[in-house]
């Protein structure tokens, strides 16, 4: 009888075969054979990845706190301090009169004007003079330019606001707002109603609806600038005067710049004007340095964090010859074996991206907390960590794995 | 040549010889003939150096023959590519080593199981087979310890029962008390006996003459050639039926 000579391919229906399922059982065994080295394997990964995603997260989150700031109301608005009646203390005015004008001369700015609390002993405001009982009010008195009240974007209910003539005469007129306006029992301007501040006639001109800029202005009474230094004299060093500029947008940080030289050439230093900070010096500062170093710092240790997977995994290799050659024994090709030390630095890579991802954003969350700030985190950026952690831990496997696959089973049972 | 029955043998060499390369080159085993039938079996002794551990290893199909063809239930496996011969390693040949080699982290069953991941058998049946193939070898009881928690003898009997659980054509076993005290030793020999019995195919590569004496059919090899033993009664009694013998 003939040998029979049967191809072994044909043959054998079975080829020796390695699940997907049971290579990620073993990867995940081989793991957990040495937890702790395994552990110890994944610090420059977890590193690595939690400082890339706490990077990205920080940096989106300032973006978005720079974004929530800014505003135009706030971007087109400067303030002019009278510094030099804070530090004297006593009852200055370091504004000149026609400090509205000289303001709007600046280029950018649209409107301008100062204004100050009136300091009153007591801030007695009545519909009707004392002599006929009239029910006396705490209310603020505000002294104010017709400039003022333009940039501060008052908006009426009812009447009119008080203009430069007003401001010239000094005349005795007033615009209240709403809520004054509702205690004083003040419901129509038609018969040209008057109140009493501290004994003080005024005509009531106007109902102011709000005021957004200066807040003040939406409790009380105000009054011309140039009445209320007639009546009452200069602001006590409590209350200094400010002035209110409105500029164009952009416009804010030259006018800062200018607005003290123009109010006051003889001496601006009396004056200091604050302008809201640019948003993209904002963002520069709060990003540029952060980014540029940390980015460097993660990338680092990611780089190390891969040496790291790839020495242990090679080691691992050299520790298991014999379980290697068991293995090719049992029936595993070169390629299972391979894929099993692959699958094992993936692993590596895979949990340290989970671990970094997390304390990434756990330390997003502290500071932003810390700050409070409202934390902003693309989530596509925690998803992406882990495989970017897979990935890492995929190249470094990529060796050992080779070295693994061409060991000789019969040397390798040897070991 | 065929067996008796129309099966092929389960080892069939023919010409067999292994030059281990330089430099400088090293003919550890001279061309040999051997078959091995199914039911046999077969000891193989010789001092160290003989060449036992080539002639295991080329079985075994951990290396391949410089010249000869090698078949394994008549699948000519000496010169197919290593996807053929990792499956037949997979599916027909059990190999049960002097030094266990036990997976030291993994339970006696888990250990067991590893040599199902590479046969491709369902996951839902591994368990019931690794717990029988235990039964069989007598360590039911044991199944959840550790090989630290393992006599050797018992770690032994873990190994032929992971050899044992994809039912091979063959049952390849390399000085397999080696490391065994004596009783363990005859334990252990008439375990492989009883597996013999039950009709399994042993080839056992040993030092050991008292392991030797047992098997059916005793080969020696000195300087890289065989020599089959013709004396002992068992020998002749139990080789009656037929089956080739050693050609060379």
């Amino acid at each position: 009888m003939p040998a029979s000579r049967a191809k072994p391919g044909g043959a054998l229906a079975e080829p020796s075969r390695l699940r997907l399922h049971d290579l990620g059982s073993e990867a995940l065994a081989g793991l957990l054979q040495r937890p702790g080295r395994s552990a110890l394997t994944m610090v420059g990964t977890i590193l690595g990845i939690g400082a890339f995603v706490a990077i990205v997260g920080l940096s989106q989150t300032a973006t978005g706190q720079i974004g929530k700031d800014f505003n135009v109301l706030d971007a087109t608005q400067v303030t002019v301090t009278d510094t030099a009646a804070y530090r004297s203390g006593r009852a200055t005015l370091d504004f000149p009169p026609n400090a509205d004008a000289l303001t709007d001369r600046i280029h950018g700015v649209i409107s301008a004007g100062f204004w100050w609390t009136v300091p009153l002993n007591r801030a007695a405001v009545s519909s009707l003079p004392q002599a006929a009982g009239g029910n006396e009010l705490g209310l603020p008195v505000i002294a104010a330019t017709p400039g003022a009240l333009a940039a501060s974007g008052a908006r009426l209910a009812a009447g009119v606001l008080f203009n430069e003539f007003h401001q010239e005469r000094a005349q005795n007129v007033a615009v209240v707002s709403q809520t004054a306006a509702a205690q004083l029992g003040i419901s129509s301007l038609q018969n040209q109603p008057a109140i009493f501040v501290e004994g003080q006639p005024f005509t009531v001109v106007g109902i102011l609806a709000s005021d957004p800029r200066i807040p003040a202005m939406n409790l009380g009474v105000i009054v011309p600038e140039s009445a209320a230094l007639k009546l009452w004299g200069r602001p006590h060093a409590g209350s200094a005067a400010q002035m209110l500029i409105h500029t164009r947008l952009g416009a804010a940080q030259v006018v800062a710049a200018q607005a003290p030289i123009a109010l006051r050439p003889d001496n601006p230093k009396l004056l200091s004007a604050a302008a809201p900070a640019s948003p993209a010096q904002l963002r520069h500062s709060v990003t540029t340095s952060l980014n540029t170093v940390f980015l460097a710092l993660a990338g680092i240790a990611l780089v190390v964090g891969a040496i790291g997977i790839a020495n242990t995994t090679l080691v691992a290799v050299l520790e298991r010859a014999a379980e290697i050659g068991l293995r090719r024994a049992l029936g595993a090709r070169p390629r299972h074996i391979g894929a099993q030390f692959l699958a094992e630095s993936t692993a590596l890579g895979l949990c340290g991206g989970l671990i970094g991802a997390s304390l990434g954003v756990l330390a997003t969350l502290g500071v932003t907390i810390y700050q409070h700030w409202t934390a902003l985190l693309d989530p596509r950026v925690v998803l992406a960590a882990p495989v970017a952690g897979a990935v890492i831990g995929l190249l470094a496997g990529l060796y050992p794995a080779l070295r693994a696959s061409t060991l000789e089973p019969a040397d390798a049972l040897r070991r | 040549m065929m067996m008796g029955n129309g099966e092929p043998p389960v080892i069939r060499l023919a010409s067999v010889a292994y030059t281990y390369r330089g430099p400088p080159p090293v003919r550890a085993l001279k061309p040999v003939d051997l078959v091995i039938g199914r039911g046999e079996h077969v000891a193989v002794t010789g001092p160290s150096g003989s060449g036992k551990s080539t002639l295991l290893n080329l079985v075994g199909l951990l290396d391949r023959p410089t010249e000869g063809t090698i078949e394994i239930d008549g699948l000519d496996v000496g010169a197919a590519p290593e996807r053929d011969r990792a499956a037949v390693r997979a599916h027909r040949i059990g190999f049960v080593f002097q030094s266990f080699h036990l997976l030291p982290h993994r339970t006696a069953v888990e250990n067991v199981m590893l040599a199902q991941v590479y046969a491709d058998l369902p996951r839902r049946g591994r368990l019931k087979a690794a717990m029988s193939a235990l039964a069989q070898v007598g360590l039911a009881h044991r199944a959840n310890a550790l090989p630290t928690a393992l006599s050797g003898g018992e770690r032994q009997r873990v190994a032929i029962a992971r050899a044992l659980v994809n039912r091979p054509s063959l049952l390849l076993c390399d000085e397999p008390t080696g490391n065994l005290d004596t009783t363990t030793t005859e334990e252990l020999t008439e375990l492989l006996e009883t597996l013999h019995q039950a009709g399994a195919t042993l080839l056992v590569i040993t030092h050991n003459p008292a392991v030797a004496a047992r098997a059916q059919r005793r080969v020696t090899i000195r300087d890289g050639l065989l020599e089959e033993q013709t004396d002992g009664p068992a020998f002749a009694a139990r080789n009656g039926d037929g089956h080739a013998g050693v050609k060379s």
